[in-house]
């Protein structure tokens, strides 16, 4: 299609992001890139800086110190309507005066676009994101989810150079957020364009993108692909936070470390010992019934293909396991289990409680 | 529920009667003169007394000259202190009531002293011009000027409504994003998302003005209000006819006033 093709997709790059609210420090020396036609996830938790990010690549917000780079080129100073970027908001931020195809049109109109060009543009965007025959209609009038489908075709209409989605689908319903996501990923992919998503949904970042960059506390705590950041955290905020761990205690001897009764080597770098915790994915976790077996099941809860199951370990300390839902038959809460790792490398963490 | 319903209609019919009744009985004493039968002279006798129109246009002029001014003021002044102070609020608010607590005639007592003060002591300086010609009858923007301040409070609360009703800081930042500048902005994104509060403030600055007699009188000028009582003095009828007029009058004006805002909302789009 004529429409999608945008100018050679660009760059990002923030250096040294920082910025104050007063006591509260939203970024504190962020470094990020982000590379051509790549869609970077921006994750983390609440409060942790995302969307003071995002803001500052659109123009919203400026930093105290630091500097946002587009293509190698400075734009700390640009105002926000010469960024060349195009911004999907998180609450609905459709023009409610302007029906679909003029709030799609609205950038063109700024930019002194013929009426009839513009709204045959307009036309081909809104049928991009699929609301062809909804062109007429006002914001009120449109479901959340077509709202933020016109906010979309709306962000694109002129061509930015990089496409900013600060959590566009948290006000929808699972079902919508589910193929609503599966269909910016494919716009994305289609026009090439350098996108930055914020979310503080870690399926949906992993399941999306080609980087995930965790932030917490206004820093990067890590960049990645989603595969690594998954399996090889960097650090054991990453490791909790994306994805469910349980921290088991264990005792670093020699260059492997004591847990469950087994030895197991240590993978990364090591922590201060020697007391530390052992952090384990709950698909890692064995989890067999024995009588004998001085850990007990508390809780399960069936997920589908999957049963998580809620251990007590004889120490006090709580661990979850998924098993395939046929083993788990038979492990009611109360019944006597034996918990075992895989002979795999381990991550370790410094003791926290 | 019927029960309810009862009482509602009971309500609205003693509401009712309260504002209609004198208002029929002014009617009819006005169209109904003994020993004459029904007559509209009293009405006739109205538009050829000297003064009318002149009146009522000068009100007018004051009227759409106070509303541009309040407006163009207190609209970027207001959205501005949504964005940029949302802490100044309370302390505009207050500033903005002021007028309500300060009654009219300490206003214009004020008001009048500057006036006098003003000519005599900058008699030899250009500035005795600019006395001179915001008290010009036939247009005396001192007027527009006090209307202003006097509309503040109304204007500011019905402005206040609209925003509360609207993200603005979304609005404005979605329109940046889309590449308008501050002013296309606001007028492009915000304005006309704020058609009904803006109505809404013309509308209350429109009766004011035209309902406004203490200033006007006391300062020495001639609109609408001034005339209607100078007129009536001498004869009941006449009086009586050109209050109903009166009301009239500025019931037609807001509901022209409603119909243009109304308009424009369909043909908004292009
Ligand atoms: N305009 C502002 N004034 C004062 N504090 C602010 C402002 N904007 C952000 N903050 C603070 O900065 C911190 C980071 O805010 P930010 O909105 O970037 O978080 P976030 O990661 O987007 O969180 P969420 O997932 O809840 O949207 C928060 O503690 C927030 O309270
Ligand atoms: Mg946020």
């Amino acid at each position: 299609m004529t429409v999608t093709t945008t100018q050679k997709a660009a760059t990002v790059e923030f250096r040294g992001l920082r910025r104050e609210f007063g006591p509260t420090v939203a970024l504190d020396g962020l470094d990020l890139t982000v590379r051509p036609g790549e869609l970077l996830a921006l994750l983390g938790p609440s409060g942790c800086g995302k969307t003071t990010a995002l803001r500052m690549l659109a123009g919203f917000e400026h930093p105290d110190s630091g500097a946002v780079l587009v293509d190698g080129e400075d734009v700390t100073r640009v105002p926000a309507h010469r960024r060349d970027a195009g911004m999907v908001f998180q609450s609905y931020s459709l023009f409610p005066h302007l029906d679909a195809v003029d709030n799609v049109a609205f950038g063109l109109r700024m930019r002194k676009v013929r009426t009839v060009e513009r709204r045959s543009r307009a036309a081909e965007l809104l049928e991009l994101v699929g609301l062809t025959d909804q062109g007429g209609r006002y914001p009120h009038q449109l479901s959340g989810g077509q709202q933020q489908r016109v906010a979309l075709a709306r962000a694109l209409a002129l061509r930015p150079r990089v496409l900013l989605l600060d959590e566009p689908l948290s006000a929808l319903d699972a079902k919508v957020r589910l193929t609503l996501r599966e269909e910016i990923r494919r716009l994305q992919l289609e026009l090439g364009i350098t996108t930055l998503f914020v979310t503080h949904d870690q399926e949906e970042a992993l399941s999306m993108a080609d980087q995930v960059a965790v932030m917490h506390a206004g820093r990067l705590e890590q960049c990645a692909a989603p595969a690594e950041l998954y399996a090889r955290p960097a650090t054991p905020f990453v490791a909790e936070f994306v994805g469910t761990m349980s921290r088991l205690p264990g005792r670093l001897t020699g260059g492997e470390v004591e847990v469950l009764g087994q030895r197991l080597p240590v993978d990364g770098p090591v922590a201060a010992g020697p007391e530390v915790d052992v952090l384990v994915r709950p698909e890692a976790i064995g989890v067999r019934a024995d009588d004998e077996g001085d850990a007990r099941v508390i809780a399960t809860s069936f997920l589908g293909a999957a049963v998580r199951v809620t251990v007590r370990l004889a120490d006090g300390t709580e661990a979850k396991a998924d098993l395939p839902a046929h083993e788990a038959t038979g492990l009611g809460a109360g019944a006597a289990v034996r918990v075992s790792l895989p002979r795999r490398p381990v991550l370790v963490a410094e003791r926290t409680a | 529920m019927a029960r309810l319903n009862l009482w509602r209609w009971g309500v609205l019919g003693l509401a009712g009667l309260y504002f209609l009744l004198p208002l029929a009985a002014s009617v009819v004493f006005t169209v109904d003169v003994p020993g004459q039968g029904i007559t509209f002279d009293a009405y006739t006798r109205i538009v050829s007394t000297d003064g009318f129109t002149s009146s009522l246009l000068l009100s007018l002029e004051l009227a759409a000259a106070t509303i541009a001014v309040v407006l163009l003021l207190m609209v970027p002044a207001m959205v501005a202190l949504r964005l940029g102070a949302p802490r100044l609020r309370p302390v505009v608010e207050v500033v903005c009531s002021l007028p309500l607590v300060v009654p009219p005639i300490a206003f214009v007592a004020g008001l009048g002293t500057v006036l006098k003060w003003g000519p005599e002591h900058l008699s030899r300086t250009p500035l005795f011009q600019t006395f001179v010609a915001i008290q010009n009858p036939d247009f005396p923007v001192v007027l527009v000027l006090a209307y202003v301040v006097m509309a503040l409070p109304f204007v500011y609360r019905a402005l206040d409504a609209g925003l509360r009703a609207v993200d603005v800081r979304t609005l404005v930042e979605a329109a940046r994003s889309c590449g308008a500048g501050w002013p296309q902005a606001l007028v492009r994104a915000v304005l006309p998302n704020l058609r009904g509060a803006l109505l809404n403030a013309s509308f209350l600055t429109l009766a004011l003005v035209l309902g406004e007699f203490t200033v006007a009188q006391l300062l020495g000028f001639r609109p609408f209000a001034v005339w209607i009582v100078n007129v009536s003095g001498s004869q009941a009828q006449l009086s009586v006819a050109v209050s109903v007029l009166s009301l009239l009058v500025t019931w037609v004006l807001l509901l022209a006033l409603a119909g243009v805002g109304g308009r424009t909302r369909t043909t908004s789009r292009g």
